[in-house]
């Protein structure tokens, strides 16, 4: 498990997918990680219980792997905190104005075959593509 | 809500966290390292993509053969205006960060700095288009 393969990222990804499953049939939901956590933001979301216990799963399952697992733990910081910073901003706007994110309308939007998803998708990962290209050409 | 399904949301939650960390998608840099298609390109993400729209999608095919079952609707939405403006403007912080909410949340209890500048500043992101847009698309 400390050498990181294509493998860990196919294995993760199956995990990824039977979590979103478990917690759709848990909840009846879509359960994206932006609409879980920004709905637990506004005060008349009337379920707020299985957001916050799934975050906080979500939180402990990746400490526990991390102490567990060299390959899971490797973190390679990027970008300048100032930087983190405004890409939070973004990606909190973004994922909420669009109604989802990498896991909402990447893995299960995609996955159900939706339109809105497929085209987000394209969108964000698009235009992620280009402010990569643009940022590590010109500012680094 | 019984306490029950409340544990069943718990290990939903740490079996997403798990395949998160275990994927690599919790370093921005193998995530940079996919979108940087001009550069030293890093197909890992795509592969963590394959598996989980593989399982989710068939999954979902096999859950609604279950009568009684509570599931969301498989529709699309249209494609509005807060879809393209929306998902653009994510891809761009997601470009910035190389990090999206999930793998955010997951380096928060790691407490490591990134996340702890990153994830306030999506709580306000957030925040605000649900005060001025609204919560739902």
């Amino acid at each position: 498990m400390n050498h990181y393969t294509l493998w860990h990222a196919l294995i993760g990804g199956i995990l990824i997918g039977l979590a979103s499953l478990l917690a759709t049939v848990l909840s009846g939901k879509i359960p994206g990680i932006s609409g879980v956590f920004g709905r637990l933001l506004v005060a008349a979301t009337p379920d707020k219980a299985w957001r916050g216990i799934f975050l906080s799963g979500l939180i402990g399952g990746a400490a526990l792997s991390f102490a567990l697992w060299q390959s899971a733990a490797l973190f390679r910081p990027m970008r300048p905190l100032v930087v983190m910073f405004v890409a939070g901003l973004l990606v909190g706007f973004g994922t909420r104005l669009g109604g989802g994110c990498t896991s909402g309308h990447g893995v299960c939007g995609i996955g159900m075959g939706a339109k809105d998803s497929i085209a987000a998708t394209l969108i964000f990962v698009a235009t992620a593509m280009v402010t990569v290209f643009i940022y590590n050409r010109m500012v680094l | 809500m019984k306490a029950g399904k409340l544990v069943l949301f718990l290990a939903a939650g740490g079996l997403f966290g798990t395949g998160l960390a275990v994927s690599g998608m919790t370093d921005p840099a193998r995530v940079i390292g996919f979108l940087d298609v001009f550069g030293a390109w890093d197909p890992a993400l795509l592969f963590v993509m394959a598996g989980a729209v593989g399982v989710y999608g068939l999954g979902m095919v096999i859950l609604r053969r279950f009568d009684g079952l509570k599931l969301p609707s498989a529709g699309s939405s249209p494609i509005d205006y807060r879809l393209v403006i929306g998902s653009a403007i994510f891809g761009v912080g997601w470009g910035l960060g190389g990090f999206c909410p999930g793998p955010a949340l997951a380096n928060l209890g790691a407490l490591r700095i990134e996340a702890l500048f990153f994830v306030p500043a999506m709580a306000i992101g957030m925040l605000l288009a649900q005060r001025f847009f609204g919560a739902d698309r």
